[in-house]
């Protein structure tokens, strides 16, 4: 459902729709430019943009751009004091941010949260977005749906990378943990694997980048896999009690544990009272 | 008050409400108290109650019956393996062991309250000390015992007595010196200081895949790399001490704190441990180069040399002199300056020193 | 029934003519015991560890003490050929491949959770009450003791499956035993059989966790015991109870079946955190690797407070003579559970020393009766519970978004501030409940009937409380105090002469004024009594 997402349950409810065709030409020449992106050397990504026909993407990209983002990070994406420049970010940079809600930034906080998207915000508005980004200078590209999928992924392999680079912020499970000044390391649960993905080549805010050439691709899936699949997987003890650790434990132990016992002694040892015989 | 308290008792006010107990009337008018037939204190029960708790009282025993019952079957019935049918195991095990446990102990306690009489016995307690006399008597005793023995006369034994046991009390003090080698220098090295085969320097690799990083790869400012020493991929002991942080800056970031000449394009190497007590200091933002221990919320500068802006760590992270081999890979040029990890008592000032020399 | 069933005198009587335990058991079998229901939490404890101890005993069949490296090839498919100790892998074994391992295991967990919990909130009814006073000085003084080992026994438990935040608490302590002045390295060094981690750690911490500690509470927890037994439990203050007498249910029948319920409904309780909620997952941290950590690690709830103590504590380490001294772990790592365990220690002597009572208590104090005794405590709970927040400071900050830093600034300043604040509250609740009670013995109950009177004014009719509640209010005890004041002459007491001896008297003037004196009312005979309940200028007001 997020960029080139091309399930076919999410084709079908969606072929009725007026944009339909539109939207299946852009997916198609997403998927191309994509896949070409992927394939041209660094820095050349903005020709590979127009010569594989995103152009036209490009310039509805664009559009968006001035009405939607241009009032923080300039007309032509050049940044202001409000906010970073735009120019080599990539369009995963921008699927990130735009898909998952972060951007279009609400309000000044320490950092933007996850929230629901604009409505402007379609599938078929970041990709032409995406290619507008991508055109200005580059950078890192959005995954393949072949890349994030958790199911070719080795998760035991990616557990290992996991506890090795993400666990200190997002925690063992990616129930996410607090980072200096108000800022955090949101948890990874509503992430997509296309998000993760785009998360650590494009290092959004606070996090820093994972490049692809020290953490390759398939490590990535694997990484991916292994938080989809420890995510989804019941807790076999009962409630996860937020799968945050010993707090909740604790919590647990004195609120519900020793107030049920308390409740108990109270009633193995209340009297009825009686007046005086 | 303006006025005396004249009301005489009278029926308006009525003998309870709720949350004021009365002064005279029982609480539970229909509840006769019976008096004991010849126990002081030991109020029998309502027979007419006990016949009715009574039936609760088997009601809930034959309840833990059931639930112990199943608890066997579950046993049986209940496989473990994958993950989904321990959880199912855990449930039916767990949910049929506490019905049985709880239900028997409120059975006991219906038991206990509503068969079993009421009870208001008094006993008398007395005071703990023993009186004169016994304690008169054991002192004679102890007294004479201890003429009798002649530890008092016989100075000679009294002194070789306690000479005698004082080596072996220290006996199992001295058997315990092999639990550990003696630290010696050990926590002032690590593995980064030992060349390779042939005496090639230590390459870094990444923690978990074991690839090494050429400098032109590891290329994205705002980058970070959890990295270990080359050949101590699975050498916990090694670990501990030498696991690092890569992270790699723009040049211009880096501040006078860091020291340039032990970078590679940006790329700066930190001792992972920090020097609080000993975590893995890596929570690492890159848009503030703060590096925080999750462990105690040190936060050190990356940029200005790790030094500490928050919490109770005391020393920056020191950092490890980088370099590149002839094919581009990322290597120590030598061990950490000063000790990582946590301070010890040797350990001194190890960054002065370090700055005296230079 | 007559006689005893054959079933049972043949054996008694086998072993009387043995043991002679007829007299024992002449003299116990009615042991009287007072009601209560605080009286139970200290068997939240006792029952948790014989909990501890069957739960422990089953892990132990399966458990490997090992640091010795394998590959998990287990059924826990997201740690399949990750390399791992024995120890962490036998503790995956138990969880999935064990019936009832899970289960076992989290029980376990949640006892030993519980049974500190247990120990925690009975030594703090203990303190309220003044049940610590003598004769009972050394009961208290081995249920610190008892306390002090609890944690220990839990810190060794929590290191042995070698999951990632077992092996961040290892760390910790590691590092914190390496910061002590001139032997913390050899410490250090001999405890984990040379550098950290070693190999020699987990089977260490097992002999420790299962011999060494257990063996040691067992003692101190009969030894417990049998002081409770022999010099009789503590009772509540009221109707015809007084310090000569103990006034209750016999140990045989009715203690016996309550104490075994309250057994089975601590392993009902248990058993229902087990099978409810998960408790230390350790499949989903992972093996340990000193390379590693995740967000949020924690200790459990009991070293939480060593916890918070090492959060908040400024980085202070001084270097002398190529000697370095890191205040910054010392500190907090030793002054807080010293502040804790050793005024726990002293408190019944210090009291004694101020009060000069060399009585011995049976009669249990209200705690609103001792307001300065309540306030300490109360202020010390305030330290306490400060430090143990802010143990759990990064997750507070991550959930209700406070950022980190201000969490720790207001946790080093509340850590000096809230138990001074706390201190004077629970000054005034205390008071302010003594006016209470004097106020319901001397005027009465409010009985919520509201009567007219004829000239228009409207008054409540008051009622004198019920006798055992008025009889439970009077047990309140005058605190000695000691003489300090000059006498006649104007010359003061030998032992108050001196800058410590005054001090000692003023202390004792202070803890020992009464502010509410009882007074009973000046309506005895009468039944009732009216209180203005509307009127001009009147203080009561209908509700």
């Amino acid at each position: 459902m997020i960029g080139t997402g091309i399930s076919v349950n999410s084709i079908t409810a969606r072929r009725r729709h007026p944009l339909a065709r539109v939207a299946v030409v852009a997916l198609a020449l997403g998927l191309l430019g994509g896949g070409y992106a992927l394939a041209a050397p660094n820095g050349s990504t903005a020709d590979a943009a127009i010569a594989s026909g995103k152009a036209d993407d490009a310039a509805e990209g664009k559009s968006l751009f001035v009405a939607h983002c241009a009032s923080c990070h300039g007309f032509n994406a050049e940044g202001s004091n409000k906010a970073p420049t735009l120019i080599g970010v990539g369009a995963a940079a921008v699927d990130f941010q735009v898909s998952s809600g972060r951007m279009p930034a609400a309000d000044a906080g320490p950092q933007a949260p996850r929230k629901p998207r604009p409505d402007w915000a379609t599938d078929q508005a970041i990709d032409q977005l995406s290619a507008y980004v991508q055109s200005l200078g580059g950078g890192p590209t959005r995954p393949t749906e072949e890349q994030v999928n958790p199911a070719l992924g080795d998760p035991a392999k990616g557990g290992e990378l996991f506890r090795a680079n993400c666990i200190q912020c997002h925690n063992f499970v990616g129930a996410g943990g607090a980072l200096t000044y108000g800022k955090y390391a949101p948890p990874l649960n509503p992430a997509t694997p296309t998000q993760i993905y785009e998360a650590m080549v494009t290092g959004p805010q606070a996090m820093p980048v994972f490049n692809d050439s020290t953490i390759t691709p398939e490590q990535k899936r694997d990484m991916i896999a292994y938080i989809t699949h420890v995510r989804s997987q019941v807790d076999p003890g009962g409630s996860g009690l937020g799968r945050i650790g010993p707090v909740t434990e604790g919590l647990v132990a004195w609120v519900v544990g020793l107030s049920l016992l308390i409740l108990a002694s109270i009633w193995i040892t209340a009297k009825k009272r009686r007046a005086q015989a | 008050m303006t006025e005396q308290n004249e009301y005489p008792e009278s029926g308006r006010v009525p003998t309870r409400v709720i949350g004021t107990p009365p002064a005279d009337a029982p609480i539970e008018e229909h509840d006769p108290i019976h008096v004991p037939a010849g126990v002081e204190g030991v109020i029998p029960q309502d027979p007419v109650k006990v016949r009715k708790a009574e039936r609760m009282v088997a009601f809930l025993f034959l309840i833990t019956f059931l639930a112990g019952a199943a608890f066997i079957a579950a046993y049986v019935i209940f496989q473990v393996g994958t993950i989904d049918k321990t959880a199912a195991s855990n449930y039916a095990l767990g949910g049929t062991l506490a019905l049985a446990l709880l239900s028997l102990g409120a059975g006991v306690t219906v038991w206990v309250r509503q068969i079993m009489p009421k009870y208001n016995l008094v006993q008398e307690r007395h005071l703990m000390a023993s009186d004169a006399d016994t304690r008169g008597y054991v002192k004679e005793t102890f007294l004479q015992g201890a003429d009798e023995s002649g530890f008092v006369k016989h100075r000679l034994l009294r002194r070789t007595l306690l000479l005698a046991a004082a080596p072996l009390g220290l006996a199992p003090l001295v058997l315990l010196k092999d639990l550990g080698p003696l630290p010696g220098t050990s926590l002032r090295h690590t593995v980064w200081g030992e060349p390779m085969k042939g005496g090639k320097p230590r390459r870094l690799v990444v923690e978990g895949t074991g690839q090494p990083i050429r400098a032109a790869d590891f290329n994205s400012p705002g980058g970070i790399l959890s990295v270990v020493p080359e050949g101590y991929e699975e050498d916990l002991n090694a670990l501990a001490k030498a696991t690092l942080i890569l992270l790699k800056f723009r040049p211009e970031e880096i501040k006078s704190g860091t020291n340039k000449n032990w970078t590679v394009d940006g790329i700066v190497a930190y001792s992972k441990i920090c020097t609080h007590v000993g975590c893995p200091a890596a929570l690492y933002e890159q848009t503030t180069h703060h590096i925080l221990c999750p462990c105690h919320q040190s936060t050190f500068d990356a940029a200005d040399g790790a030094k500490v802006i928050f919490g109770p760590a005391a020393r920056p992270l020191p950092q490890l002199p980088l370099g590149i081999d002839e094919e581009g890979y990322l290597v120590a040029k030598s061990d950490f300056k000063v000790p990582v990890g946590p301070s010890f008592w040797e350990r001194g000032d190890a960054e002065a020193e370090v700055r005296e020399k230079a | 029934m007559n006689a005893p069933p054959k079933a049972i005198t043949g054996p008694s009587t086998f072993l009387d003519d043995r043991l002679g335990a007829g007299n024992f058991l002449k003299r116990n079998l009615r042991k009287v015991f007072p009601d209560h229901w605080s009286f139970l939490l200290g068997e939240i404890a006792l029952y948790s560890f014989v909990i501890l101890l069957l739960t422990g005993t089953f892990l132990t069949f399966w458990f490997k003490p090992s640091m010795g490296e394998v590959n998990y090839l287990g059924n826990y498919a997201p740690l399949y050929d990750v390399r791992m100790s024995e120890a962490y892998a036998s503790s995956l074994h138990i969880s999935f491949d064990i019936r009832g391992g899970l289960l076992v295991r989290q029980m376990h967990h949640w006892a030993a959770l519980l049974f500190v919990a247990g120990m925690t909130a009975h030594a703090l009814r203990i303190f309220f009450t003044g049940a610590y006073r003598k004769p009972r000085e050394l009961n208290w003084l081995i249920g610190v003791g008892l306390l002090t080992l609890a944690l220990l026994e839990g810190l060794t438990g929590y290191s042995l499956p070698d999951d990632l935040l077992s092996g961040a608490g290892l760390r910790i302590t590691q590092g914190v035993a390496q910061s002590i002045p001139i032997v913390g390295t050899y410490i250090s060094f001999f405890l984990f059989g040379g550098e950290y981690p070693g190999h020699d750690v987990i089977p260490r911490f097992y002999t420790i966790h299962i011999l060494l500690i257990p063996g040691i509470l067992l003692a101190l927890i009969s030894a417990h015991m049998i002081l409770m037994w022999v010099q009789k439990h503590t009772q509540m203050p009221g109707k015809a109870r007084t310090e000569k007498n103990v006034v209750g249910a016999p140990f045989y029948p009715a203690f016996m079946a309550k104490s075994g319920a309250f057994f089975l409904f601590t392993f009902g309780v248990i058993a229902l955190l087990g099978t409810f909620a998960q408790i230390n997952p350790i499949w989903l941290f992972g093996p340990y690797n000193p390379a590693n950590i995740s967000a949020g690690s924690q200790p459990d709830w009991y070293m939480g407070f060593l916890e918070g103590a090492l959060r908040l504590m400024p980085a202070w380490e001084i270097n002398f003579l190529g000697h370095t001294v890191t205040f910054s772990v010392l500190i907090p790592a030793l002054v807080p559970m010293g502040i804790i365990m050793t005024g726990l220690a002293l408190y019944p002597f210090l009291e004694q020393w101020v009060t000069g009572d060399r009585r011995e208590h049976h009669v249990c104090d209200r705690p609103r009766n001792n307001p300065h005794r309540t306030s300490i405590g109360i202020s010390a709970i305030t330290f306490y519970g400060i430090l143990w927040l802010l143990g759990a400071n990064d997750e507070i900050s991550s959930v209700f978004h406070i950022d980190l830093y201000t969490t720790t600034w207001v946790g080093r300043f509340a850590v000096f501030i809230g138990p001074a604040i706390a201190y004077w509250i629970t000054y005034r609740i205390c008071i302010g409940l003594q006016r209470k009670d004097a106020e319901v013995l001397s005027h009465g109950v409010e009985s919520g009937v509201i009567k007219r009177m004829p000239n228009g004014q409207y008054i409540e009719v008051h009622t004198p409380p019920a006798e055992d509640i008025a009889e439970h209010i009077r047990g309140k005890k005058e605190i000695p105090m000691l003489v300090g004041s000059a006498d006649g002459d104007g010359i003061p007491p030998k032992g108050a002469r001196s800058a410590i001896g005054r001090l000692r008297t003023k202390m004792s003037e202070a803890y020992g004024t009464d502010h509410v004196p009882l007074t009973d009312g000046h309506h005895n005979g009468h039944h009732e009594e009216e209180h203005a309940a509307v009127g001009a200028g009147e203080r009561k007001e209908l509700h």
